[in-house]
């Protein structure tokens, strides 16, 4: 279990991250969303005790991190898979820390099984390893101690749509024995598939939160038609507000039963009407954290 | 289940002791490129000077104790630099996310690096020993080589590796530390030559201090000396280090 309260982290006249409150609970998937430099990272190095924070507390499995006699038994962390030392090599990685917290040595090689490198890739120095590999290792890294919490900072970056497959499955069954896990993205696609809940975040501040239905409920359906134009304007006199969805698709916020009545009246083909989910969060997300890109684009 | 899930949870109740972490910095020293290389070479550089001086030496030094001396010299070049990556590493190489993800008590991390270099110091001093035994039986010189010897040479090793980790505290930056390391004496030498800064020098600049050790004998006065300047350039700066360290940011 994790609880971040009121947790703040401010560098200078920046607040990085800015008064945020979420929980993970055992059992969840909690994807950390947001764009680089929102301060999910920060976030993660607070939570595990690396970085001070100015204000607020973390907490993990009842108390800070480092009051955890031997953390690395209870919370797996994976804050960045490069950080590695370049002239070792994954097996000496993973036997180094196996040592650390005590486990037998046999730990290593049941973990390079699980995360799927080879005894060759195992051998080789992880200076020369892909990105993809040094995400393995670090997986393997964080579970080594056979914990009850993930922290994962963008544990998909680099992995191939296999990778990513294979990483869902795992994180779900580590969920399913009511493990927690929370892992950072600055991708929806990555996150969307993998976790129950989902904490967004945008210049230091939560900007949404809650299980995928209510991010989703709040964002309507999508509909296409043969006449975009006339279907706008018709929806528009309705009452009810359009945002264009892409490939000519319309994001509306109403019933899909409402739609199909103004629809209808004016007798306008339809061709496509749903409940907006991927499509739907993508929307959201994207306006959620737009408007970073058009702070940089001005500055 | 495996029996290693039975002991799972006792472990997590037991933090890590000092001896387990230190055996761990040790292999931590050997087990890159750079550090297996720098080790090889060391152990080269011992045999190296041996064959010389046995070979091309002045007969003053073809003995147990010259030998033994003049590999402990040559040990005390590239040792230190070992106890500054040591500490750099964890920086330059960001594996200090993971170290200290594992063991957030930082100054026990600090604490088993400091053991870890004085037990490699240990073993680097009896492979300098016994380079200087194989040596003499070539040599055919004196075999008197008293305990004092063998602990001044011990004390004069570890002087430069417990400097190079307190360095590398200091600077978290393995070039910075390394140049900083081989400039210090030049810059005190440079220092000590102002008349005004001769009597500090005598109990600060540590090639001054430490230079008795290489002779036959150190006086109380030396050792007082010696105590001093290893009393700012170890303890000072690694306790320095250790504040800044609990209170600092690692990304």
């Amino acid at each position: 279990m994790i609880a971040v309260e009121n947790l703040s982290k401010r560098y200078g006249r920046q607040m990085a991250v800015d008064d945020i409150t979420f929980r993970c609970e055992p059992g969840t998937v909690t994807g950390f969303l947001g764009p680089n430099g929102a301060g999910k990272s920060t976030t993660m190095r607070m939570i595990c005790g690396l970085t001070p924070p100015s204000g607020g507390s973390a907490v993990v499995l009842g108390g800070p991190y480092r009051a955890l006699p031997n953390p690395g038994m209870r919370v797996g962390v994976l804050l960045d898979a490069s950080a590695q030392h370049s002239g070792r090599t994954g097996r000496e990685v993973l036997s180094l820390s196996a040592r650390v917290l005590g486990v037998p040595p046999s730990r290593v090689g049941e973990l390079l099984d699980l995360v799927g490198l080879s005894k060759a890739a195992a051998r080789k120095r992880v200076g020369n390893y892909s990105l993809g590999m040094r995400q393995r290792l670090g997986i393997a890294h964080a579970l080594i101690g056979d914990p009850e919490v993930l922290v994962l900072d963008e544990p998909a970056n680099g992995l191939d749509p296999e990778g990513i497959a294979w990483m869902r499955r795992l994180l779900r069954d580590f969920a399913d024995r009511a493990g927690t896990v929370l892992l950072s993205s600055h991708l929806l696609r990555e996150v969307e598939a993998i976790a129950d809940r989902m904490v967004v975040i945008r210049a230091g501040k939560i900007v949404a939160q809650g299980t995928k239905a209510e991010l989703l409920g709040a964002t309507g359906v999508v509909v296409r038609t043969l006449d975009p134009d006339a279907l706008r304007e018709a929806l528009t006199s309705a009452g009810v507000a359009t945002t264009p969805g892409g490939e000519g698709a319309l994001l509306v916020e109403a019933e899909g039963e409402a739609v199909g009545r103004v629809a209808a009246a004016e007798g306008i083909v339809l061709t496509e009407l749903r409940a907006a989910d991927g499509a739907g969060l993508e929307e959201l997300f994207l306006s959620l954290t737009a408007s970073d890109a058009e702070e940089s684009l001005i500055a | 289940m495996t029996a290693y899930a039975e002991t799972a949870p006792r472990l997590a109740l037991s933090r890590p002791g000092i001896g387990r972490l230190a055996s761990v910095e040790l292999r931590k020293m050997a087990d890159t490129r750079a550090g297996f290389w720098l080790l090889l070479t060391i152990g080269l550089l011992i045999a190296a000077i041996t064959v010389i001086v046995v070979i091309w030496g002045e007969t003053a030094d073809q003995n147990l104790a010259g030998i033994f001396g003049d590999t402990i010299e040559i040990t005390s070049v590239l040792l230190p630099v070992l106890g500054i990556l040591s500490v750099t590493s964890e920086w330059s190489q960001r594996t200090g996310l993971a170290t200290f993800s594992l063991v957030p008590e930082r100054e026990r991390v600090i604490a088993a690096k400091v053991v870890a270099a004085v037990a490699l110091t240990v073993i680097a001093v009896a492979v300098c020993l016994l380079a200087a035994v194989v040596g003499n039986v070539f040599a055919g010189g004196s075999w008197s080589l008293g305990l004092g010897d063998i602990g001044r040479g011990l004390v004069y090793e570890l002087i430069g590796v417990l400097v190079g980790v307190a360095f590398g505290l200091l600077f978290l930056s393995s070039p910075l530390a390394i140049v900083l390391y081989f400039v210090l004496p030049t810059a005190w030498a440079i220092l000590g030559s102002i008349s005004a800064l001769e009597g500090p020098a005598e109990w600060l600049d540590l090639s001054v201090t430490m230079a008795p050790l290489v002779e036959a004998s150190m006086s109380g006065r030396e050792w007082a000396q010696l105590g001093t300047s290893v009393a700012l350039w170890v303890w000072a700066l690694l306790a320095i280090g250790i504040v800044r360290l609990q209170r600092s940011e690692l990304k």
